[in-house]
């Protein structure tokens, strides 16, 4: 009998234990990652890496300005794209949420953020790229902005919903049309939310690579205007990576290690903007 | 007065509530009527040729069990029903003379406003609370002085005069009923419906209100719904006793409480119900 | 908090008092006619009845409304049980004032049986008691009460006082039986309603300290 609750305790401390181990080692993947980063890439972060160009083949120096100024201007115009689309569309699905039509933009919505990126990118090359017949900004915003669009469509329709329909009915009880309502009242109490989900999507896109491949393709040197090939973070990162140079190795790992701060620093304000509490209470 | 009275009330009158017990006679005015009402949600159907008058300045109360379809008619009156898609009503229900169904939903709203069981300020000021109505309706005039108005009616306006840009959610749950009070009847409205307005609140709040509620209808006609039916003797001049969608009885209150016409009023009355 | 019952509360008893002071001046009114053998002051009672009836009807409809729409608790409860009982005692001192009229209306039909010593003194008393009972209702005043109270003895040693003494008149001379047996009865309608004013004081007290203090014999466990 005692041998039995012997074997059951065992077991238990043995499955706890391995729970709690799976869960240190997820959590030190992170911080394994930004190690491997801040060793191989903390030396080169100069002041140089961020406001020089990258200098020619075999000359050591220079930096990365453009391509931090790239992924600036792709992640701006890629905003202006997928934001107000999302959030109006995610004001739709809210509000209308019994609707057919919703049904099905929802449903395709979650089928977009499927869609591999690099398919985003062929796309947005056949469309853009194709007609005007060179690469360009617009063509990686665009394909960035197309991502955009699911993730803040359905957080701005969730956060809406999170607003408690008696907010609303106070509203058109004082005689708010539906319009009126949803701007001057469940928008306002889901801003944080909303916010949050911009924030969420930038850092989404921030990273992606192979879209770019095919549509702001890259540039040694600065970008003017939209209508040019622009050089990016991540494509920098693949570049540099994969040539044979010791020094534009190190400057990867740099690029890298900028890159995932900048991701880490938009969730972690993400999160903060978050959890200073919602506008309701949820009384 | 008939149970089952036509809209129209022309009887003796014995009203309630601090004017003590004298009559009037001849007819009251209605401001409201519901005329061979109907509701459906979607198959199921909710109320039954309901037949009623709100008479004019008076504080008229709808009393029943729960799932009588009292807070159905009540959210008709001002056609909230019609945020649920399933809803269906047939008959008329008038305001001064006019069907309300034919109006434009948004300046119906205006004139019959609506407080709700829970309170639901906004997230916004204090200040700002009461002026959404004023602001969303494009009322002209001082919005400070129309904000102090309706808060003096309420009775909050010296608990909250110093701190009117503070959030509406600083205030406690009586004091958050009285702002929402206050939000609707910063829009003037000819008729105010309340919900079981002090079912989510202390004694003492709901004391307060319920003085509120007498002093309120010299300004306007109120139509209130509540589960307590203490509250309705103590607060209304006229009762109204729903049951599983049919009205059962409608009379002045201080008779339907001593004197129910209906052996179903006075088992509801005594609490041998159910 | 003023609530407003309160305004019905003070409308009761206004009616009550009212309906005290109409009381009040039936029974001055009556004895009086036999005091002072007025037939008009007697006639005047029996006229004025029907105010003091018609009142009694309105505070217990008032009463009734009250109670179904108010919860009232603890002394307003209280007060309104209390108007009710005291209701019955006025309408009943009323009613003493109407028989003693009627009294006073027969005995003036013959001479004066004796010059009236007893009974202007316990009428005296008797007045007091029914003022200092309707006094003690709108103070509140327990001490008022129960002087009330205490006057009943006298007034009771009264009341056998002139019976004694009318019994002897009665004896000596036959002739004078009917219009002594009359006073004898004007005496008892006396004493009865010196009795309704203590049961008013007792409701007082009832009011004021929520002790029900009638029946001190009956134990209460």
């Amino acid at each position: 009998m005692s041998a039995r609750i012997k074997w059951r305790r065992f077991v238990s401390n043995f499955m706890l234990t391995l729970t709690g181990v799976c869960a240190i080692v997820s959590v030190s993947v992170l911080f394994f990652i930004l190690g491997y980063l801040v060793f191989n890439g903390g030396t080169s972060i100069n002041w140089a890496f961020f406001t020089r160009l990258p200098t020619p083949v075999g000359e050591a120096g220079g930096g990365m300005a453009n391509a931090i100024i790239g992924s600036a201007k792709l992640l701006m115009a890629a905003s202006l794209l997928g934001v107000p689309i999302g959030f109006l569309g995610g004001i739709y699905l809210a509000e209308f949420s019994g609707s057919a039509v919703a049904s099905v933009v929802r449903y395709a919505a979650d089928l977009l953020n499927g869609v591999p990126s690099i398919v985003i990118g062929i796309f947005a090359y056949s469309l853009v790229v194709l007609p005007f017949k060179h690469f360009s900004t617009l063509a990686g915003a665009f394909a960035l902005g197309l991502m955009m669009i699911p993730i803040t469509l359905r957080s701005t329709e969730e956060f809406l919903n999170g607003v408690p329909r008696y907010l609303r009915e106070a509203a058109m009880a004082l005689g708010a049309s539906k319009w009126k309502t949803i701007a001057s009242v469940v928008v306002p109490a889901a801003y944080r939310g909303i916010l949050t989900a911009i924030l969420l999507a930038l850092a989404r896109v921030a990273g992606e690579t192979a879209p770019l491949l095919f549509t702001a393709f890259g540039n040694r040197f600065w970008s003017p205007g939209w209508e040019q090939p622009t050089a990016s973070l991540p494509v920098m990162i693949f570049t540099y990576a994969v040539s044979p140079y010791e020094d534009w190795h190190r400057q990867a790992w740099a690029a890298g290690l900028v890159l995932l701060g900048l991701i880490l620093i938009i969730n972690i304000l993400a999160r903060t903007i978050l959890s200073r509490g919602i506008a309701v209470p949820r009384s | 007065m008939q149970a089952s009275s036509k809209p129209g009330l022309s009887v003796n009158i014995v009203t309630n509530t601090g004017t003590g017990t004298h009559s009037e006679t001849g007819p009251l005015p209605m401001r409201m009527t519901v005329s061979k009402v109907n509701f459906y949600y979607g198959s199921k159907q909710i109320l039954f040729d309901i037949n009623l008058g709100i008479a004019d300045k008076r504080v008229t109360a709808l009393i029943g069990p729960s799932g009588c379809g009292k807070s159905t008619l009540l959210r008709a009156m001002n056609r909230m029903h019609e945020t649920v898609h399933t809803s269906r009503l047939e008959g008329e229900i008038q305001l001064d003379g006019q069907n309300i169904l034919a109006q434009d939903v948004t300046s119906l709203r205006r004139r019959v406003g609506m407080v709700f069981q829970r309170p639901n300020p906004f997230p916004k000021s204090i200040f700002d609370n009461v002026a959404y109505g004023l602001r969303i309706n494009g009322i002209k005039g001082s919005t400070s002085e129309m904000v102090e108005k309706s808060l003096r009616r309420a009775a909050l306006w010296e608990e909250v005069k110093d701190h009117l840009h503070k959030s509406a959610y600083d205030l406690s749950g009586g004091q958050q009923q009285r702002l929402c009070i206050a939000r609707a009847l910063a829009v003037e409205p000819e008729v105010l419906l309340l919900d079981e307005p002090c079912s989510a609140l202390d004694p003492i709040s709901t004391a307060k209100i319920e003085e509120l509620l007498v002093e309120l209808k010299s300004l306007t006609t109120i139509t209130i719904v509540t589960h307590n039916m203490q509250q309705a003797a103590r607060v209304s001049d006229f009762t109204a006793f729903l049951l599983t969608g049919q009205m059962i009885e409608f009379s002045p209150t201080p008779q339907l409480f001593t004197t129910p016409s209906d052996p179903r009023t006075e088992a509801y009355i005594t609490g041998r119900f159910g | 908090m003023e609530r407003h019952f309160e305004k019905d509360l003070n409308e009761l008893k206004e009616r009550l008092l009212w309906m005290g002071s109409l009381a009040e001046r039936a029974v001055h009114q009556a004895v009086h006619a036999v005091l002072d053998t007025d037939e008009q002051l007697a006639k005047r009672v029996l006229d004025e009845e029907d105010a003091i009836n018609e009142l009694q009807l309105e505070v217990d409809d008032r009463v009734v409304q009250l109670l179904a729409l108010h919860q009232l608790m603890a002394a307003d409860l209280r007060f309104v049980l209390a108007v009710s009982r005291i209701n019955n005692d006025l309408e009943r001192i009323g009613d003493q004032a109407v028989n003693i009229a009627q009294g006073a209306l027969r005995i003036l039909r013959h001479p004066r049986v004796k010059p009236y010593v007893d009974l202007p003194r316990m009428t005296e008393l008797v007045e007091e008691q029914v003022r200092n009972a309707l006094n003690a209702v709108v103070r509140r005043d327990v001490e008022l009460a129960q002087k009330v109270m205490a006057t009943d003895d006298q007034v009771d040693h009264y009341r056998d006082q002139i019976f004694r003494e009318l019994l002897t008149y009665m004896m000596g001379d036959s002739s004078v039986v009917f219009p002594a047996f009359e006073l004898i009865l004007v005496a008892k309608n006396l004493e009865r309603i010196g009795d309704h004013a203590t049961n008013i004081a007792e409701d007082v007290i009832y009011i004021v300290q929520g002790q029900d203090i009638r029946h001190p014999s009956v134990d209460r466990r």
